[in-house]
């Protein structure tokens, strides 16, 4: 059966560390964040800290710097751009997959700002999660232009209609957000592609430039990899970038069946 | 990488492509999803004068119910309802099983029970319809 609680060495413990207030600040935030070292042979903590806010960023990810530098160096979570457009810092704050670059700490609602890392999947360190199957599952559906016509000279021409058709579709920065919110994937991630893989399996089906559309959706018929998604649309609610993965997914189901009926 | 997964079972040396791979697409599961939506919509329609044939047998003895179900357009309505909602239930119940039930054997074998179930509960529904129907 699917495994509803968590193992044995993932429950979190009472042990929790609370960090000093900062000397001298006034305007302080309560941050609740996830801990586990995989080194040091514990069950994961949850540890409080005090954000000085008038020393930093209004976003989630400028008080995680701001520990970072100030107050914990060993806290660990992935940044990059800081603006929404990587990917890197996806998270679970305040109980809901996001960016930390475009939560605004103002924004979640009054008491301590829970962060956790992206649901059910391994741990690498505090807030890193191991998103190994999750890329090779975007790999899986060939992300590239296929054609068999040769190369033309110039471009792989495309109306500015067909173009419009990959709106809301090309968007997506593969931050997880999505797939960790669904629990038809959580129940059965080694089988079922997820959200963000078969949206952006949708996005090369409806390219009008792709010579390989039946070959894709061969490869997409099948009831663990497509049909494991029940529509409960977590996805569309968790994505940062305000993409609607269940109607993509919807659409492919309908291309399937117009090849049938 | 450590060698044991979360679990603590050891972690296979397969790619991560080739443990998504796995055994290819079974090229299946569209016909379920189309005649999970026939059947919907079929039960649909067919609610209404499903539950005025019910009405109408309501409180009756087998003779009246009999007599009701007499009517060939009564009946078809009513084998029509079995067919669509027992169909509709079979592939309702193997998505919840292919969803919660992981280890093999035990999913092919409920997967074994729902088909058997399924066809007991329309048979045995559908032979009591011509019971009643033909007056026997």
């Amino acid at each position: 059966m699917v495994e509803f609680a968590l193992p044995k060495n993932s429950k979190i413990t009472a042990n929790g560390k609370t960090w000093p207030k900062p000397a001298g600040a006034t305007q302080l935030r309560e941050y609740k964040i996830y801990r586990w070292n995989p080194d040091d042979g514990q069950n994961p903590r949850i540890d409080t800290y005090y954000v000085n806010t008038e020393d930093c960023g209004p976003m989630v990810l400028d008080g995680l710097i701001w520990i970072k530098n100030n107050i914990d160096p060993s806290l660990t979570f992935r940044r990059s751009c800081r603006e929404g457009v990587c990917g890197s810092c996806a998270m679970n704050i305040d109980g809901q997959n996001t960016l930390a670059c475009t939560r605004s700490m103002h924004d979640v609602k009054d008491g301590a700002v829970k962060i956790n890392p992206l649901p059910h999947q391994p741990v690498v360190k505090d807030l890193v999660p191991d998103l190994t199957n999750f890329y090779a599952q975007y790999a899986s559906i060939e992300p590239w232009l296929k054609t068999s016509t040769p190369t033309p000279q110039k471009e792989w021409r495309q109306s500015h209609e067909d173009r419009e058709k990959l709106d809301g579709l090309y968007e997506c920065i593969l931050c997880a957000c999505c797939s960790t919110s669904c629990p038809s994937y959580w129940w059965n991630s080694e089988r079922f592609l997820g959200p963000a893989a078969l949206l952006q399996a949708t996005r090369w089906v409806k390219d009008s430039r792709d010579e390989a559309t039946g070959e894709r959706l061969d490869n997409l018929e099948d009831p663990f990899r497509l049909y494991r998604c029940h529509t409960i649309m977590n996805c569309a609610k968790a994505c940062p970038k305000g993409l609607n993965p269940s109607e993509a997914i919807a659409e492919l189901k309908l291309k399937l069946v117009e090849r049938q009926v | 990488m450590s060698a044991l997964d979360s679990q603590g079972a050891p972690r296979s040396m397969r790619t991560p492509l080739g443990r998504v791979r796995a055994l290819g697409a079974a090229h299946s599961g569209t016909q379920d999803f189309w005649r999970q939506r026939l059947t919907a919509v079929a039960m649909t329609i067919l609610m209404i004068p499903g539950i005025v044939v019910v009405m109408m047998v309501l409180g009756r003895n087998q003779a009246g119910a009999a007599q009701i179900l007499g009517s060939s357009w009564v009946a078809l309505i009513l084998l029509l309802f079995i067919l669509a909602s027992t169909w509709h239930m079979k592939i309702g119940m193997q998505v919840v099983i292919e969803d919660y039930v992981h280890n093999e054997k035990l999913k092919i074998a409920s997967i074994m029970a729902n088909n058997f179930f399924t066809v007991a509960v329309a048979l045995a529904a559908v032979y009591a319809i011509f019971k009643l129907s033909s007056g026997v």
